[in-house]
C-alpha cells in the first residue's frame, strides 16, 4: 500500500483563488485572439466559468503549432512517446480530485460516478502508453516479395489531426481521441466539448507539466460548429475526426471540406467510451510506409 | 548493313480474337446496355477502331450491383472461404494459361510494350489472385478481428494505365474478403477487363460476384454513388478522387483511394551509378510514365549533377520508341490523345518557364499518339512541371546540396506516393526512408510491385493501401 | 556527347596521377562507384529479352562467329589437335564458303609455333594464354618468361591472368606492377588480362580489377580462364562494358572485351552482341574491340547460319567437330 498523506479539511470561509480558463496553443495558455469568452455552467446551469471561446484565427494558429511540433514528436524515439504518455497518467492522477470535481460538475454526475470515469481516463492514457513501441510491430509486416529484396512496411503519423471531441463526455470520451492520435506521432487540435470544457482546460495544464512538448496537443474551447469548418478545409490539417459534431448534415458538409485536400475522416459515430478502444482509432491516423531495397553482395 | 539495326520483330496477334463489339457483363453474362450509347476503343498505336463497347447508364449501374446485392447475400458471402480461395486460384491459372493473349490485347488497348505488359502486368496479375486466393480462407489472421466481414458490395473504378492489373489489385482482394464487385475499367482501355469477364466465366465464377461495366465518368460516377454501393474503390487522378471522396460524404460507404503523384527521385554522390541511371529511365519512362509512381522529379546531388546528366541522356539515346508490338519497344504509345494534348501542354509550360528541354533524337510513327522520351533541365521548385503531374515520359530534373536540402524538396508537394533513393550507404538510406513523406519508398531501386507489398499514398495521394495483408483490411469490416 | 569523368567520387579530373602510386591507385579503385548487384542483374535480364530477327540475325551470327578465339587449353592437347582446330578456323563450314573465318586460335604456349604454321597467310591470329595460366600462381620471372616464349613462338596476342590472391587481399600496387610487367614482355603483342570473374566474386571487384588492367595498359579485359565457374555471365561483361565505355570517355582509348567460357549457343552470343550495342555502344562490335572465348559455340553459330539460309533446321552431324 503506498502511504498518502491525509490532508486536514481546509479552513473555514476561506476566500478561494479563482481560475482564468484559458486556450492551450503551442504549449501556452493565452487567451482567444478574438477576445470573446462564454459562460460554462454546471449540468446545473450554475455559473463555472468564463471559458475563451476559440476563433478561427487561433485554430489557425493551433495548426501552426501542431505542424511546427510534429516534426520533433514524430521522430522521437516510440519509448520516449510512451514514457511521456505514461507521465501525463501520472500526473492525472494527482490532479485526481480535481478532474473529478470537474467531471460531476459538467456531467452532472455523483462524485463516485465521476472519479470511476476519472479512473478509466487515466487508465486509458496507460493503455495507450503501452502502445507506442508495440503498434509497428502489430501493424506493420515484413513482405515477402517475389524477388531479391528486402521489403518491409510500417507505420508512421499521418500529421496534424483536427479532433472534434465529443460533447458528452467531458474527459474520457476526450482522452480516448486524443491518446490515440498522438501516440504514434500525430499532433492534435482538438476543439472541447462546448458545454463542458473544463476538464479539457485541466487536462491541457497536465500537458503543460507533463513532458508532453508544447504544439503536440493544442486545446481550443468553443464551438466545434463555428470552428469545424475552417479546420475541415484547412489545408495543413491531415486528418480529422468528427466525433463531437451530431448534426448528420454537419457532419456530411465537414466531411465534403476535408476531401479537399484528401483528409482522412472518421466519421461521427455512436461510441461506448468505457468498451475496450481496439486498434481502430489509432490506426486512423497512421500510414503505411513501404521501403524496399534489393538483395545483394 | 554496317550496323546492327534490330530488324521489327512483332508479336503475333492471331492471338488475340477481339470482337467487333461487346456488351456489359453483368450477373455473369454479357447483356446488352439497356440505356446508353456505344462507343469505340481504338489502339493508341494506330488509331484503328478495335471494338465497339457499351456504355452503362444509370439503368445498367442499377442493374449491375443489384447483381452484385445478391450474389454477396445469397452465394459469395455464406461460400465458404475456402471454396473463394479456389475460385481465385482458377482465375489465377486461367490468367497465366491465356498470358499471352491478354498481354497482346493489353498492349493493343493501351499502346504500351509488349515487353512490359508480358514481363510485368500480366504476371503481376495472375500473382496477385494467387496471392488473395490464399488470404480467403484465413481472414481471421488478417489483422481485423477474430471475425472480419466483408462490406458487402463494392463499387471500382480503375485506370487505363495499368488496366488488367489494376483490376486485379480492386478485385482480388474483395473477392478474397467476401466482397462481390461491380467495376468499371477506363473508357480507352476496356478490353482486359472485358476479357477478364470471359475468364470469370470459363472459371464458372457464381453470376454476379464480378460484373465488369464500360463506359466514361459519368457511369464512374453512377457506380460510385449508387446507395446499394458498401464499398469504394478508385485509382485515377486526384481531382476524381477528390470529387469520389466528396460525393460519398455524409454516407456510410468506406472509400480507399490511389490518386497522384509527384515523385522525387534523389541521386545521391555515391550512388551505384550505373544502376541509378537505369533506375532513373525506368522510374519515368516505364509505361510511357503513365505511371502514379512514377520517378519524375529527379534531385541529383549538385557534385555528380553533369556526369549523371550525360549519362542519362547518352541511356535515352538507346531507348526503342515504337510498335507496342514489337518486343523490341521500349516506349510506345500515349494512351490517348487527350492525354497527349496534356503532356505537349506541360510540357511548353515548361518551355515557357525557361527549363530546358531535351530530348534524343528519335522517329516518331505517324501514325497514333506519341511523345519522345524528354528530360528537363534547370527546372526549379516553382516550375509547374516540378509540380504537377505530367503523367507521360516527361522528366524534371533539380538539384540539391545536403541530404536535409534533398528531404525538404522532395517533400515539398501535396503529394506523397512514392521516391526513390540512391546511396550506397546503408545508415543514410534509412534515414532518408524515415524522412519522406510517401507511401512507397524504393532505394536502389525503382518501380517494383509486388502482390504482397502495401502500396499507397500519404496526403493527396490517396488514402488506404492495396497489397498485402493491408490491402485486405480495406475490403474488411473493423 | 559530353566527356563524363571518372568514377562517381573519384574526383580525379584526368588518370595520368591515379598510377603514381600505390595509396592513390587505391583510392581511385576503392572510390569508383559501386555496382548494385540486383540492379546489374536486372538490366542483364532485360537486355537479354531483345528479339533479334532476320536480317539482323544474320548480321549478329557472321559477327559473332569473327569475333570467336576459337580455343583448346587442355593437358591433353596435342599438335593434331591444334592442326584439327586451325583447319576448323581458317574454314569453319566446309559446306558453305560464306562462312566467316574466326578471328583467332587460342591455346597453350607450346603450340603456339603448331598454330602459327598452321595459320600462316589466313590473316587469323594466334593468341596464347600465358603467365602460369590458369592459377597464376608462380614467380613474377616465369610469368615473364612464359610470356616471351609464347611472343617468341609467333603469338599476336597474349591472354594473361591476373593474380587473384594479390587483388583480393588488396595488393592491387602488386597486380599493377605485374601486368605492367607481362604488358613489356609482350612487346607488339595484344595484351588480354584475365581477370577470373568467378573468383573476384563480386561486381565492385569486376569493375575495380577491370580499371585496375586498363590503367596497367591491357588492351582487352577477358573475364575467365574457364577453368574456374562462374566463367562469363552476361551482368559480368556488363560492369566491364560499362568499364571499358567509362575508360573510353576518360581517355579516348578503346578497350576491347571478351567473355570466355560457357558460352555455347548462338542465342547467348546474341545476347552478348545486343549487350555490347546497347552499352558500349556500335564501336565495340568489331572483333577488334569484342570476342568470345569459345569453341563449341562455333558450331551452333553455323548450325543457325544455315537454317537461316535454307529455312530448314541441321543438325550437329553436318558440322565438323573440329
Amino acid at each position: 500500500m503506498v502511504w498518502r498523506p491525509t490532508l486536514p479539511t481546509r479552513e473555514p470561509g476561506r476566500l478561494d483563488v479563482r481560475k482564468t480558463y484559458k486556450l492551450y496553443v503551442g504549449g501556452a495558455f493565452p487567451r482567444s485572439e478574438s477576445g470573446r469568452s462564454y459562460v460554462v455552467t454546471n449540468a446545473k446551469g450554475k455559473f463555472l466559468a468564463n471559458a475563451s471561446q476559440a476563433s478561427r484565427k487561433d485554430a489557425r494558429d493551433a495548426v501552426v503549432a501542431a505542424r511546427k511540433a510534429f516534426g520533433g514528436w514524430s521522430t522521437r524515439t516510440a519509448y520516449n512517446r510512451g514514457q511521456v504518455l505514461y507521465r501525463i497518467a501520472e500526473v492525472m492522477e494527482g490532479r485526481h480530485d480535481q478532474f473529478s470535481a470537474e467531471v460531476a460538475a459538467a456531467e452532472g454526475l455523483s462524485i463516485s460516478k465521476a472519479r470511476s470515469l476519472v479512473d478509466a481516463s487515466i487508465d486509458r492514457w496507460v493503455w495507450y502508453a503501452g502502445w507506442a513501441d508495440k503498434l509497428a510491430q502489430v501493424v506493420g509486416s515484413s513482405n515477402p516479395v517475389a524477388g531479391p529484396y528486402f521489403d518491409f512496411s510500417l507505420p508512421e503519423a499521418t500529421g496534424v489531426v483536427a479532433l472534434l471531441a465529443p460533447q458528452d463526455d467531458s474527459l474520457l470520451g476526450l482522452t480516448s481521441v486524443i491518446a490515440p492520435a498522438i501516440v504514434s506521432g500525430n499532433t492534435a487540435v482538438v476543439v472541447t466539448s462546448f458545454e463542458r470544457p473544463v476538464p479539457a482546460i485541466t487536462l491541457g495544464e497536465v500537458m503543460a507539466t507533463s513532458d508532453v512538448p508544447g504544439g503536440v496537443v493544442n486545446i481550443l474551447t468553443g464551438s466545434a460548429s463555428e470552428i469545424g469548418p475552417w479546420l475541415a478545409s484547412h489545408l495543413d490539417v491531415n486528418a480529422i475526426d468528427l466525433c463531437g459534431i451530431e448534426d448528420p448534415d454537419e457532419a456530411r458538409e465537414l466531411e465534403a471540406a476535408a476531401a479537399e485536400n484528401l483528409k482522412r475522416v472518421r466519421r461521427p459515430a455512436e461510441e461506448d467510451w468505457f468498451a475496450s478502444p481496439g486498434l481502430s482509432r489509432l490506426t486512423q491516423y497512421l500510414e503505411t510506409k513501404t521501403v524496399w531495397h534489393p538483395i545483394g553482395v | 548493313m554496317s550496323r546492327f539495326e534490330y530488324a521489327p520483330a512483332p508479336e503475333s496477334r492471331a492471338i488475340v480474337d477481339i470482337k467487333s463489339s461487346y456488351g456489359l457483363f453483368i450477373n455473369g453474362a454479357f447483356v446488352e446496355a439497356t440505356d446508353g450509347k456505344p462507343f469505340k476503343t481504338v489502339s493508341p498505336a494506330s488509331e484503328e477502331v478495335l471494338a465497339e463497347v457499351s456504355e452503362a447508364g444509370p439503368a445498367d449501374v442499377d442493374k449491375a450491383v443489384k447483381a452484385a446485392r445478391k450474389a454477396h447475400e445469397k452465394v459469395w458471402g455464406p461460400m465458404p472461404g475456402r471454396d473463394r480461395a479456389k475460385y481465385l486460384f482458377r482465375i489465377a491459372r486461367l490468367i497465366q494459361e491465356r498470358a499471352r493473349e491478354l498481354a497482346v490485347l493489353e498492349s493493343l488497348d493501351n499502346g504500351k510494350p509488349i515487353r512490359e505488359s508480358r514481363d510485368v502486368d500480366v504476371p503481376l496479375v495472375a500473382a496477385h489472385f494467387f496471392y488473395y486466393a490464399g488470404w480467403a480462407d484465413k481472414l481471421e489472421y488478417a489483422g481485423a478481428g477474430p471475425d472480419p466481414q466483408p462490406w458487402g458490395v463494392a463499387g471500382q473504378v480503375i485506370p487505363w494505365n495499368f488496366p488488367l492489373l489494376m483490376l486485379a489489385w480492386k478485385i482480388a482482394p474483395a473477392l478474397a474478403a467476401g466482397n462481390t464487385v461491380v467495376l468499371k475499367p477506363a473508357e480507352t482501355t476496356p478490353l482486359t477487363a472485358l476479357a477478364f469477364a470471359e475468364i470469370c466465366q470459363q472459371a464458372d465464377l457464381p453470376p454476379g460476384v464480378v460484373n465488369i461495366i464500360t463506359g466514361a465518368g459519368r457511369t464512374g460516377e453512377n457506380l460510385v454513388t449508387h446507395e446499394g454501393v458498401d464499398k469504394v474503390a478508385f485509382t485515377g487522378s486526384t481531382a476524381v478522387g477528390r470529387a469520389i471522396a466528396k460525393a460519398v460524404a455524409g454516407t456510410d460507404k468506406k472509400v480507399t483511394l490511389e490518386l497522384g503523384g509527384k515523385a522525387a527521385n534523389i541521386v545521391f554522390e555515391d550512388a551505384p551509378i550505373d544502376q541509378t541511371i537505369e533506375g532513373i529511365v525506368n522510374g519515368i519512362f516505364f509505361n510511357q510514365g503513365h505511371v502514379c509512381c512514377a520517378g519524375s522529379r529527379l534531385l541529383v546531388q549538385e557534385s555528380v549533377y553533369d556526369e549523371v546528366l550525360a549519362r542519362l541522356k547518352r541511356r535515352m539515346g538507346t531507348l526503342r520508341i515504337g510498335d507496342p508490338l514489337d518486343k523490341n519497344t521500349d516506349i510506345g504509345a500515349i494512351n490517348s490523345p487527350e492525354q497527349l494534348a496534356r503532356i505537349r501542354e506541360l510540357s511548353q509550360v515548361g518551355e515557357d518557364e525557361g527549363a530546358e528541354r531535351w530530348s534524343p533524337e528519335c522517329e516518331l510513327p505517324s501514325q497514333g499518339y506519341w511523345f519522345p522520351p524528354t528530360v528537363f533541365t534547370g527546372v526549379s521548385q516553382a516550375h509547374r512541371i516540378a509540380r504537377e503531374e505530367i503523367f507521360g515520359p516527361v522528366l524534371s530534373v533539380l538539384t540539391f546540396r545536403t541530404p536535409a536540402e534533398a528531404v525538404e524538396k522532395a517533400n515539398n508537394t501535396p503529394f506523397g506516393l512514392s521516391a526513390g533513393v540512391w546511396t550506397e550507404k546503408g545508415s543514410r538510406i534509412l534515414w532518408m526512408a524515415n524522412q519522406l513523406r510517401a507511401g512507397v519508398v524504393w532505394a536502389n531501386t525503382f518501380n517494383r510491385f509486388d502482390p504482397a507489398s502495401p502500396f499507397g499514398g500519404y496526403k493527396e495521394s490517396g488514402y488506404g493501401r492495396e497489397g498485402g495483408r493491408h490491402g485486405l483490411e480495406a475490403y474488411l469490416a473493423h | 556527347m559530353t566527356t563524363i569523368d571518372s568514377g562517381v567520387g573519384a574526383g580525379v579530373d584526368g588518370l595520368a596521377d591515379v598510377t603514381s602510386s600505390e595509396d592513390r591507385l587505391r583510392r581511385f579503385l576503392l572510390g569508383l562507384p559501386g555496382v548494385d548487384q540486383v540492379g546489374a542483374e536486372a538490366r542483364a535480364a532485360t537486355l537479354s529479352t531483345r528479339s533479334i530477327k532476320t536480317t539482323a540475325k544474320a548480321y549478329a551470327l557472321d559477327l559473332a562467329i569473327q569475333m570467336i578465339d576459337l580455343t583448346t587449353l587442355e593437358g591433353q592437347d596435342t599438335p593434331g589437335k591444334v592442326r584439327a582446330l586451325c583447319a576448323k578456323a581458317r574454314r569453319p563450314d566446309p559446306a558453305d564458303s560464306t562462312a566467316p573465318q574466326v578471328a583467332a586460335v587460342c591455346v597453350y604456349p607450346d603450340l603456339v609455333a603448331t598454330a602459327k604454321y598452321e595459320l600462316r597467310g589466313s590473316g587469323i591470329n594466334v593468341a596464347s594464354v600465358a603467365t602460369a595460366f590458369p592459377s597464376g600462381r608462380s614467380s613474377l620471372a616465369i610469368k615473364v618468361q612464359d610470356t616471351k616464349d609464347a611472343v617468341a613462338a609467333g603469338a599476336d596476342e597474349v591472354d594473361m591472368v591476373i593474380d587473384r590472391g594479390a587483388f583480393l587481399s588488396g595488393r592491387y600496387g602488386m597486380v599493377f606492377d605485374e601486368i605492367t610487367a607481362i604488358r613489356e614482355a609482350a612487346g607488339d603483342a595484344h595484351l588480354k588480362v584475365i581477370l577470373e570473374t568467378g573468383e573476384l566474386v563480386t561486381y565492385d571487384n569486376v569493375r575495380r580489377a577491370s580499371w585496375l588492367a586498363m590503367l596497367a595498359g591491357a588492351d582487352f579485359i577477358k573475364t575467365s580462364t574457364g577453368k574456374v565457374s562462374p566463367a562469363a555471365t552476361l551482368p559480368v561483361t556488363l560492369v566491364m562494358l560499362e568499364a571499358v565505355r567509362d575508360y573510353h570517355e576518360n581517355t579516348g582509348l578503346h578497350i576491347g572485351v571478351k567473355p570466355a567460357g560457357g558460352i555455347r549457343t548462338s542465342k547467348d552470343a546474341i545476347k552478348y552482341l545486343v549487350m555490347v550495342n546497347e552499352t558500349a555502344g556500335p564501336d565495340w562490335l568489331d572483333p577488334e574491340l569484342f570476342r568470345f572465348g569459345a569453341s563449341s559455340l562455333l558450331n551452333d553459330l553455323l548450325m543457325q547460319r544455315t537454317k537461316l539460309a535454307t529455312g530448314n533446321y541441321s543438325g550437329p552431324d553436318y558440322f565438323t567437330l573440329d
